[in-house]
């Protein structure tokens, strides 16, 4: 009794602590997120042009959304990349960081070289990989020429639009190589020095001290990529505009044309709420499955 | 009894003698392969970058030439100056300081002190907070834009630095995530003896956590530095007097409209400009991922 009474106190004692420890993200939570995301919600279901006051109109939105073609080819378009960029940068990003986590001369050149691309965001990027696939005076085409071969219309064809925004979404992969690399270095050498001793050679290593030992990281990446992935915008805005023949049109892309272009706030906040379950049932679904392949040292005392 | 054996023992050090020699070996080739791929790697970003570079030193009419001239002739230095004669640069740069170090400090404070309660202390209902957290970067900024500026206009927060600054100071989705994943990480055993010693759960955070994880602190500092200092969107919608303008939304003027085509040469100077301060950053902080430096007298 006096034992159970003792713990009680104890494991109130620590809610009370992360409590406390959780309210920034908390308070920031409620102040900031939460109001504007429960407008947005409301807009979905309203008429609302920003300049004048928002009118209910129930659910026809949401019935107008399921009826338009090009929200159906802006989903269908944001799929094909994710489902192509996400893992294709989860692998490049893992490789890079194993690479450069090793300790050989110069490495700190080599590291920086590989983070430039990650600085150097935003719309001068944007206006260099448009100049890398101009079909006529562009670099690519230009390097596939020099080994014999036609380079496609890239932008211009909508077959061949949407592979370079895939290629260019690589150009990022700095930022989830540096998580990675964070992660390496948290793994202690002596398991490395262990596996040695029991005869594990490089790839067994790599295969059953490595990836397990960074799973909370890849983890971590595969989620914030999947949300990522599924909001591409800029690319698309500025790149291609959406084209050709819509072949770029990516979700994000067409909710901010129905929102700031066409004045339809509110059929643009449908189409972010459908978007927002779609990410949220593929998180969801991640999240589930990962205590199967999740490895947390610390685990012992969380709870799940 | 081996040991008094000397034909054994010779052949013991001859075999432990090829085989460093054969793992030498094996330890050079990888290091030739991982030069390889790095060099390579190095050479697919640096071509874009030197075209980058090289556009920054262009006359206006000689950008578009195909194929490209890789060396500008005439090199044209004052391109650098001309990009940034339009503007009160320095005051732009100190604003962009100003609120780049206020982020940076709040950002760090505030998601490792939540981090470590989504991560090592139980609560019930930490996972549904964790969860909403998370889905908070599930919806397009674009459809809470309009919301979120009308709260900070309510707040009378408009044209200062604050709808900038202050959220920064509760907390981050991505980095707390960030943060929980490597946390979950650290062995209990070391907060264990720490209590046992007398240390509080504050303490402990402090003393602990904190500098164990020096590699994913450097990591959040760099990305918020990168975001806060190239951030576009913000600095446009909640700062309308021009002397409070930032550095990126001054790269912005060079960006061409829907009917003119950008300054290229003008846009590439100043991009290399506004980023050399994240490459030197990056550059010096990258010094704290030295392998095995974390759990160093740690045995888990």
């Amino acid at each position: 009794m006096n034992l159970k009474r003792k713990w009680l106190t104890r494991s109130r004692r620590e809610a009370l602590d992360c409590y406390i420890f959780m309210s920034p993200a908390i308070i920031g939570l409620v102040i900031f997120m939460l109001g504007p995301m429960a407008a947005s919600a409301y807009f979905s279901f309203t008429k609302y042009d920003i300049l004048g006051a928002p009118a209910w109109i129930g659910l026809d939105n949401y019935k107008a959304l399921i009826k338009d073609p090009l929200t159906w080819q802006s989903f269908k378009v944001t799929l094909i990349y994710s489902a192509a960029s996400v893992p294709l940068g989860l692998v490049v990003s893992l490789l890079l960081a194993l690479l450069l986590n090793r300790s050989i001369k110069g490495i700190f050149l080599f590291r920086t070289i590989f983070y430039l691309p990650a600085v150097m965001s935003g719309v001068a990027v944007a206006l260099l990989w448009k100049w890398i696939f101009n079909p006529d005076f562009g670099l690519m085409n230009w390097a596939l020429g020099l080994i014999g071969i036609h380079g496609p219309k890239w932008f211009i064809d909508e077959h061949w639009a949407l592979p370079p925004i895939i290629i260019m979404s690589l150009w990022g992969v700095g930022g989830s190589m540096l998580v990675y690399l964070a992660g390496l270095q948290g793994i202690p050498t002596d398991l490395y020095e262990a596996g040695e001793i029991d005869g594990a050679g490089a790839f067994r290593r790599f295969l059953h001290i490595t990836i397990p030992m960074l799973s909370p990281v890849i983890f971590f990446n595969l989620i914030t990529g999947i949300i990522g992935a599924l909001q591409v915008f800029t690319e698309g805005f500025i790149m291609t505009a959406g084209g050709p023949n819509n072949a770029t049109l990516f979700s994000v892309l067409y909710l901010y044309r129905n929102a700031f272009d066409y004045l339809q706030m509110g059929y643009a906040s449908a189409i972010a709420w459908v978007l927002f379950l779609l990410i949220l049932l593929f998180t969801l679904i991640i999240f589930k499955s990962s205590p199967m392949w999740v490895f947390y040292e610390g685990s012992r005392r969380s709870s799940k | 009894m081996n040991k008094t054996n000397p034909v054994f023992a010779s052949a013991v050090r001859t075999e432990r003698k090829s085989a460093t020699v054969s793992r030498r070996r094996a330890e050079r080739l990888r290091d030739g392969l991982t030069y390889l791929l790095l060099t390579l790697g190095s050479l697919m970003i640096l071509v874009p970058f030197t075209w980058m570079v090289s556009t920054s030193l262009k006359r206006k009419q000689d950008v578009y030439t195909f194929p490209p001239h890789w060396i500008p002739s005439p090199v044209e230095w004052h391109n650098y100056k001309d990009a940034f004669t339009v503007f009160p640069f320095g005051l732009y740069t100190w604003n962009t300081v100003t609120i780049t170090s206020f982020v940076l400090l709040g950002t760090l404070l505030s998601c490792s002190f939540s981090a470590y309660g989504f991560s090592r202390l139980n609560a019930p209902g930490r996972n549904l907070v964790f969860l909403v957290l998370l889905s908070t970067m599930m919806l397009p900024a674009a459809v809470t834009m309009v919301p979120t500026y009308l709260l900070f206009n309510k707040l009378g927060w408009t044209n200062t630095f604050m709808p900038l600054i202050v959220p920064a100071w509760f907390g981050n989705a991505f980095f707390i995530f960030m943060m929980r994943q490597f946390y979950m990480g650290i062995p209990f055993e070391l907060e264990d003896s720490a209590r046992i010693d007398g240390c509080s759960t504050y303490g402990i955070w402090l003393k602990i956590i904190v500098p164990l994880s020096r590699p994913v602190l450097v990591t959040v500092g760099v990305f918020t530095f990168m975001g806060t200092w190239n951030d576009f969107m913000g600095p446009l919608i909640y700062l309308t007097d021009e002397n409070k303008r930032t550095i990126a939304l001054a790269l912005s003027y060079f960006q061409g409209s829907a009917r003119a085509a950008p300054d290229l040469h003008l846009l590439m100077a100043a991009t290399l400009y506004a980023i050399a301060p994240c490459v030197v950053l990056y550059f010096l902080c990258q010094r704290v991922f030295v392998k095995g430096m974390v759990f160093t007298g740690v045995k888990g």
